[in-house]
């Protein structure tokens, strides 16, 4: 019943933006540059040198495709959970508290960047050129990798980002501090976590798990051991993961729930 | 009386003083980027020691004061004259009794005294305290790097200027910021260090106002090249793109019309 709303909610929602078909296709436009001038710099880095953190420029690419993929995919479906603290302020949090609906599924349908496609397809473009261009050896199990890999990175990604910004309802502008979770999630998962110091590369694996989103799912693919020698069961434990940080993100955003007071004005 | 501008760019400062959170805040990203950004960087310089004239320190000093110039320099979130132009309040604007341009920017100096203070100075001292660090060699550096930042402040708030008053013509100027967002950030040498680039871009980007907003003030501080020539270069922009900002405000003016109601 409920599912049956919500799915004409986001039809509405995706019919109101084609509605301006030029303005539409000139922010799925800018949403597929503003992801691609990423790679832009990742080629602009091999210029200089031939490997990052011990991997080549094609490997870096794969790992960038699936992050990319994967950050387009969570934009799409979780994105305005950063304008959660537009609705705390606007005390419209309090009216979706009233409705018979769950809080994060009516935010997250109030708009649907649909734009956000162009996200995707920048980052399924790079990932499709990278599988072909690199001399993977294909198993069966690391094509069901190579599928399912973007959309697991996606829900990994889309719960940090809905507990981060879960922060909202304890910090009357905590808006910023989940945009470093958010965007910086899609920059630092772009590289190889080889090239980070050890304190950020224990923070990415087991604290904010970005190195499951691309890294590790990578390595898989490309059938190389962790230079870091991690165990390899590491690199096809990704579902596990975003099983894990589904459950911790539901926990984080009830307890904010029943935490918020409203704004009181 | 005092003119309104000394005045203007005191409300810019307090305006941004009050949000104390909202700049820790702030702060708290700008330092995760900054970790993200100088760790790639010192991955590509420790492999070859340097890289286009950047060894260690210089490129953590690069990252580092690129970070805290962000919110200086404000490449990103100025939307306020294009948003003023579509609700018609910039008719008020031009009719009080100062110049449009000159009152935008003793704002923006304003605000800009404020990032300098809370947004520049925590996280270089961040950078500064925890890795190897390039200080300037030359205590006239110092004067010289005020000066850049000052510059690029100009700079770029005639660019954000020139984008916003596009909204005369175009109303929406959400494509045109969008693009903005996107390029701005790698052309100004924010992103990565210009001397990277392959020669032909370089030898575009040479030419176009970009380097003076990020390239610049760096390059001034960490004592690359001449710095004289440098900030006689943004100052070229600077007034280039306020006069140009100027023209094409009486012409957006001239063909202001505003819905009666």
């Amino acid at each position: 019943m409920a599912e049956r709303i919500y799915f004409r909610i986001v039809g509405s929602r995706i019919r109101s933006q084609l509605a301006y078909p030029a303005s539409f296709a000139l922010d799925v436009v800018a949403q597929f540059f503003g992801q691609g001038i990423e790679l832009v710099v990742i080629l602009v880095v091999f210029t200089q040198v031939s490997t990052l953190g011990g991997f080549s420029a094609a490997e870096v690419v794969l790992i960038y495709g699936l992050a990319a993929t994967a950050f387009g995919l969570a934009d799409l479906s979780v994105g305005q959970v950063e304008e959660l603290p537009t609705y705390i302020r606007t005390g419209e949090f309090d009216v979706m508290l009233l409705r018979p609906l769950g809080t994060l599924a009516q935010l997250l349908s109030a708009d649907v960047a649909l734009k956000r496609v162009g996200r995707v397809a920048a980052g399924l473009g790079v990932l499709g050129w990278s599988l072909a261009t690199l001399d993977l050896e294909w198993t069966p199990a690391r094509v069901v990798l190579a599928v399912t890999a973007p959309v697991v990175g996606a829900v990994v990604l889309a719960a940090m980002w809905v507990a981060a910004n879960a922060v909202s309802f304890w910090l009357v502008d905590g808006r910023e501090v989940a945009n470093s979770v958010t965007y910086g999630s899609n920059f630092s998962t772009s590289y190889p976590i080889t090239i980070y110091g050890p304190w950020l590369r224990r923070m990415m694996c087991y604290v904010v798990p970005g190195a499951f989103v691309a890294y590790f799912p990578a390595l898989a693919l490309l059938g190389r051991p962790d230079p870091l020698g991690l165990p390899e069961a590491l690199q096809w434990s990704s579902p596990l993961v975003a099983a894990i940080a589904v459950t911790g993100a539901r926990l984080v955003w009830r307890t904010g729930v029943r935490h918020y007071q409203g704004t009181g004005s | 009386m005092l003119a309104p501008y000394p005045q203007l760019m005191v409300a810019g400062y307090r305006r941004y003083a009050s949000y104390r959170q909202a700049t820790l805040a702030g702060l708290a990203t700008n330092v995760v980027f900054g970790l993200l950004r100088a760790a790639v960087l010192a991955a590509v310089v420790t492999q070859r020691g340097t890289v286009a004239g950047y060894d260690l320190p210089a490129s953590i000093t690069y990252v580092w004061l690129g970070q805290g110039l962000i919110t200086v320099v404000m490449l990103w979130g100025d939307q306020e004259l294009a948003r003023r132009v579509r609700t018609g309040d910039v008719v008020i604007d031009l009719g009080r009794p100062w110049d449009l341009q000159a009152a935008m920017l003793a704002t923006d100096l304003g605000r800009a005294g404020h990032a300098v203070a809370l947004r520049l100075l925590p996280p270089a001292a961040f950078g500064a305290l925890l890795f190897p660090f390039r200080w300037p060699e030359r205590p006239t550096t110092w004067v010289l790097f005020a000066a850049s930042v000052g510059l690029a402040v100009v700079v770029s708030f005639g660019i954000r200027f020139l984008l916003n008053a596009s909204a005369f013509w175009l109303l929406d100027v959400r494509g045109v910021i969008a693009v903005w967002g996107v390029v701005g950030g790698v052309l100004s040498g924010l992103v990565l260090p210009l001397a990277w680039f392959p020669a032909w871009a370089q030898a575009v980007l040479r030419w176009t106002p970009f380097p003076a907003l990020f390239q610049s003030p760096i390059d001034v501080f960490t004592e690359r090249g001449d710095a004289v020539g440098v900030l006689a270069t943004q100052l070229v922009w600077a007034v280039l793109l306020l006069l140009a900002g100027r023209t094409v405000l009486a012409r957006g003016a001239g063909r202001l019309v505003v819905q009666g109601g």
